[in-house]
């Protein structure tokens, strides 16, 4: 049977940064202490005015070309991973072949989810190698989620940067792709969510409303932080357990795990209740803060450039959340 | 389930700026100065990690003093 594997991976942020000390600006009740502690964010990266997801995309690609020495001709099919698109139509993935020079031979497609989204891409990725439909697949994820927020918004606007990835699946690489534990769970739909703007709510609400429970918003991100806390709480253990049980590994055969780069809080909560040693897990959000599906991407380029990842490893990635979606695999370098 | 002193310190642990002997099982902690939605799921991830058991939003929300979590959470460990 045909395998997959990673062949190449590269990120790219947006050049404005934004420090916990300018936020703390606009909040003057946070302090630049507490946020750091709390979250585990001390900046994050924010897509200028005129930079859309499709051109940050563009951007982790070039690099992504740059950097391993590949040609885009030899990308077959093109996935993005996004739920900021640059249009309602035509698909963004569409309009990159053109902009990365990728032959017309090539197919592409964008798949909208979050926190997940870089394990859906490794799932499609593999499938569209295992059926022999194509064999070097442009992986991308991308997204501007500071496009989505409103800028009173305190809590995610500290969480969430903006960011994309790109990686090469192909039938060789540094990295083999194991087998897939996969969930879903649609009623927790509304607590994460931009409810206006579609075609269900095509008009905006103007009912924004900021107090000590939080933000509210129909016309821009909402998330429901205590619900999705109880959603990684009950679920996150579960698709380790499912991810191993799969890959027919026990805990201990791990060498690193790494999780969606949620905030510290969550990622320390996991960690302990899961029972991972700290030093088996890797922590990568101080300087980007919340990438969304590219967090787990530009954690495993650290990783391997920071030579935690080594040579024989098994790496047990999870990533989990807005759907309510979830997924995990296990990468063996 | 243990004593309520041990309860009360768990929870005091969560808050990084209210002394500690300001905690009884009278304190209405969502009251305190320092409270945040973070500090609910900083509660949220210890009841778990100390007692498993899951407790949620609603849960700190029907909840007025350290008191009545304590009950809660006594109540779901049997």
């Amino acid at each position: 049977m045909r395998k997959a594997y990673i062949k190449a991976i590269s990120y790219y942020l947006p050049e404005k940064i934004v420090t916990n000390e300018e936020l703390v600006k606009d909040f003057p009740e946070w302090t630049v202490q507490k946020v750091a502690n709390k979250v585990g964010i001390d900046s994050r990266h924010i897509a200028a005015d005129d930079e859309t997801a499709g051109d940050m995309a563009e951007k982790a690609a070039k690099k992504m070309f740059l950097e391993w020495n590949i040609l885009p001709e030899t990308i077959d099919f093109i996935l993005l991973c996004t739920q900021s698109p640059d249009y309602f139509l035509p698909t963004t993935a569409c309009v990159l072949q053109n902009r990365l020079d990728i032959p017309s031979i090539a197919g592409a497609l964008d798949f909208n989810l979050g926190c997940s989204g870089y394990v859906y891409g490794l799932v499609l990725a593999k499938g569209l190698i295992i059926s022999g439909a194509a064999k070097n697949i442009l992986l991308l994820t991308s997204e501007t989620y500071s496009k989505h927020i409103h800028p009173k918004d305190k809590g995610n606007r500290t969480i969430f940067g903006d960011a994309a990835s790109a990686s090469l699946i192909s039938t060789d690489g540094f990295a083999h792709i194991g087998e897939f534990s996969l969930g879903t769970d649609g009623s927790g739909a509304q607590n994460l969510m931009v409810k206006s703007g579609g075609f269900r709510h095509p008009r905006p609400y103007n009912d924004f409303i900021s107090d000590e429970e939080g933000f509210t918003s129909s016309d821009h991100l909402y998330m429901n932080g205590s619900a999705i806390f109880s959603f990684t709480q009950d679920k996150v253990p579960i698709l380790v357990e499912n991810t191993l049980l799969k890959n027919s590994l026990r805990k201990e055969d791990i060498d690193l795990f790494v999780f969606h780069q949620a905030n510290r809080q969550m990622l320390d909560f996991l960690r302990k209740k899961i029972k991972i040693e700290e030093k088996k897990f890797y922590y990568c959000m101080a300087d980007y803060g919340n990438t969304v599906s590219s967090s787990i991407p530009i954690a495993l380029k650290e990783a391997i450039t920071d030579k935690t990842i080594s040579n024989g490893n098994k790496i047990l990635i999870a990533g989990f959340g807005v759907g309510y979606s979830w997924g995990g695999t296990v990468i063996s370098f | 389930m243990e004593k309520i002193n041990n309860f009360i310190t768990n929870i005091a642990e969560q808050f990084d700026e209210t002394p500690p002997n300001l905690f009884t099982p009278e304190t209405k902690f969502k009251d305190l100065d320092e409270w945040s939605s973070l500090i609910a799921l900083s509660l949220i991830a210890m009841i778990d990690l100390e007692y498993n058991v899951k407790i949620r939003a609603e849960d700190i929300r029907k909840s007025t003093t350290i008191n009545d979590l304590y009950e809660i959470v006594k109540a779901k460990m049997q």
